[in-house]
């Protein structure tokens, strides 16, 4: 018996903890200990997974013990550990937020305690989807995990969230459509969906139907991954959820399309046939996307462009290819994950402390908010690509990758991430120094109630005087605290925390992520461990 | 392998059937358009499993190649459940919609009508800086001109 057999119940638990979640829907502290236990035994159980894997083993479990190609298999291997440990971490800090946000307010029980159920929900089916070895098993962990988005998505049921969620599950049924005709056609043209045996059998077929598997694939994963074009429903839809559902939408579910999109690179259709087209689309992802990001006013709708942008380095990772590139496109997923999720959860800090995110209303929360200003620029500046930080690693690592034997187009996509960067960077910055820096009066739209505050602590910071200068901070951190339960700000200040050891630990982490590519590109590993059952 | 053209046929009507719907703007089209989907692609997949055959339970002294493929009916019955779920939510959210706005169109994004009507002009940025002239600043260090109290 391996540790590692044990690897299913990183989709059972959820699973279990949902069930259990929903029949104590009527004693809040009840269903929130159940979320909470059944999460931190996830991780547990992932990071013992992790730590298995992270010499570069590949493990499969054949559920049930039936032979492959014939059941279904699931895989453990470096890439799908680190990005189960990765998610399980991210979705345990926004659940404190939510709960510590949750017990704030008191939320009473009724139909709003289907969150936690949801979540969990949601989660079982990232696992599912990380650690499918199948297509169909791969289809049903998309499902799994869209079906809870949607009840997450809409929670309420407002009008604006109805709006908001409508185009969102039409737009997810229709690339669960495409994938499933792509199912279809790869199950008639090879007669397997298995991941291994497919990568055995694709490579007979004619160029053409493979081409058109490999097209259909990559649009179905494209659309989930929020790649442009596809990715228009994405900074409509998710800014509009509550605060805790957006933050792990945003680090979670386009990752997941990322993940397969790697795996369909690398594994069945490892050519590159489709890689200028790819590099294509990467540059007109991170450049419209941050083009996008410059225009709103909206703090989350900003954050939501930029995410969509940021997953062009991804896909421009994916399409140089080779060991170095898909390393730093493993690493870039681990903290895009991390940053984006914290920078969502600082949203809904600012927008819980000032009462909006818009950036028109806002003003002076450097004064008014240190801990709050503090939070939001270090994930901030790491996602700018700021030296020495998570983000400015992977981005080198990208791009070193890129130009080492660089054809023109190559060269454009690497100007255009560069441009993009930069870009990256002008958002952040006009967004920290309006909501920040400036006075809240100076606001196109001023909040008076934020107005007030700036004046009270303005004052206070006066008659403190040179003999007493800490007593206008004093009264800032005591509004702070006020409106910002301890539980929401240590949430997301772990994730924080989380981004900077990303960038701490970066030598072994990278040194891991090479490892894994160099096992991905390699694909012999996970072939025979799935067949040689 | 043979292929059933009748059903392929078919399959394409009702997928072309299913895009034109979801391109709608009425949302029970939409409904209807995601069904016709969901039921081509079904018939889609029954097609991949090849020709036709006896049902796949063993019986003694049949050849191999007299049963039908069971994996892809077991593909669709997965696929149906999962749509069956999904046209259900989509009923309910149809209806909350129905009811909050008694109209059952999708309402364009009050967002992306702001920022597509945004003029180039930004204030904070466009504007030009008023030149300080004086050295002198108020208790709050805000520059003191000529004719202001």
């Amino acid at each position: 018996m391996n540790f590692l057999d044990l690897a299913p119940l990183a989709v059972v638990l959820p699973i279990i903890g949902a069930g259990a979640a929903f029949l104590a829907r009527r004693q809040v502290l009840l269903q929130r200990l159940i979320t909470i236990g059944i999460l931190c035994l996830t991780l547990v159980l992932e990071a013992g997974m992790l730590a298995a894997v992270w010499g570069g083993e590949s493990y499969a479990i054949h559920i049930g013990g039936w032979d492959s190609p014939f059941g279904i298999a699931l895989m453990v291997d470096g890439f799908s550990a680190f990005m189960l440990l990765i998610s399980t971490l991210v979705s345990l800090a926004v659940l404190f937020f939510a709960t510590s946000q949750g017990l704030a307010d008191g939320d009473e029980p009724g139909p709003v305690s289907v969150f936690h159920p949801a979540y969990l929900i949601l989660l079982a089916g990232v696992s599912n989807a990380f650690l499918a070895a199948d297509l169909f098993n791969l289809y049903v962990g998309f499902e799994i995990l869209l079906t809870a988005s949607y009840v997450l998505l809409t929670l309420g049921g407002t009008a604006e969230r109805i709006r908001a969620g409508t185009t969102y599950v039409v737009v997810s049924v229709v690339s669960s459509v495409i994938f499933l005709m792509a199912i279809a056609m790869t199950y008639a043209a090879t007669g397997t969906v298995n991941m291994a045996d497919l990568a055995v059998k694709l490579p007979d077929l004619d160029q053409g139907p493979q081409l058109i598997l490999h097209v259909l694939l990559l649009i179905a994963f494209g659309i989930k991954a929020a790649v442009f074009p596809l990715s228009l429903w994405l900074p409509d839809s998710y800014p509009t959820a509550p605060a805790p559902v957006t933050a792990v939408f945003a680090g979670l579910l386009t990752k997941v399309g990322v993940y397969a999109i790697v795996r369909t690179e690398t594994l069945l259709f490892p050519g590159g046939a489709v890689n200028a087209g790819l590099l294509v689309v990467a540059t007109l992802t991170m450049v419209i996307g941050i083009l996008g990001a410059l225009a709103q006013t909206d703090f989350k709708r900003m954050l939501s462009f930029t995410l969509t942008s940021h997953i062009g380095y991804l896909i421009f990772g994916v399409a140089v290819g080779g060991p170095l590139a898909i390393a730093a496109t493993i690493y870039y997923v681990g903290h895009h994950i991390i940053v984006q999720t914290s920078l969502f959860m600082v949203a809904g800090l600012i927008e819980r402390r000032a009462g909006s995110s818009n950036v028109t209303k806002l003003g002076s929360l450097a004064k008014l908010s240190p801990a709050l200003s503090l939070l939001f620029f270090i994930p901030a500046i790491n996602l700018g690509g700021i030296p020495p930080f998570s983000g400015f690693l992977g981005k080198f690592g990208l791009l070193h990758a890129a130009v080492q034997d660089a054809d023109p187009l190559t060269w454009v996509a690497v100007g255009a991430g560069l441009l993009t960067s930069l870009l990256t960077l002008l958002a952040i910055i006009r967004v920290w120094a309006r909501i920040f820096w400036r006075r809240a009066a100076d606001a196109e739209a001023p909040n008076p109630e934020l107005v007030h505050e700036a004046a009270q602590v303005a004052a206070e910071t006066a008659a403190g005087g040179a003999q007493n200068p800490g007593l206008g901070l004093k009264l800032a951190r005591e509004l702070e605290a006020e409106s910002l339960p301890w539980g929401m700000r240590y949430a997301t200040g772990s994730l924080v925390v989380a981004g900077i050891a990303l960038t701490v630990f970066a030598g072994p982490i990278f040194e891991f992520c090479e490892r894994v590519a160099a096992e991905l590109i390699a694909r012999e590993p996970y072939i025979s461990a799935i067949l040689s059952f | 392998m043979s292929v059933n053209i009748t059903f392929l046929v078919i399959t394409g009507v009702l997928l072309a059937a299913g895009f034109y719907l979801v391109l709608e703007r009425t949302l029970t089209r939409v409904l209807l358009g995601i069904m016709l989907l969901g039921n081509g692609i079904n018939l889609l997949i029954l097609t991949s499993g090849g020709r036709r055959g006896v049902a796949p339970l063993f019986q003694s002294g049949l050849a191999a190649e007299e049963y039908s493929d069971p994996l892809p009916q077991a593909l669709i019955l997965t696929a149906i459940v999962i749509t069956f779920a999904v046209t259900a939510f989509l009923l309910a959210m149809i209806y909350r919609s129905w009811t909050l706005t008694s109209a059952d169109e999708l309402a364009d994004d009050t967002e992306d009508i702001k920022v597509s009507q945004k003029t180039a002009y930004d204030e904070e940025e466009d504007s030009p800086v008023a030149e300080d002239t004086t050295e002198f600043v108020d208790e709050e260090g805000r520059p003191v001109r000529e004719g202001e109290e």
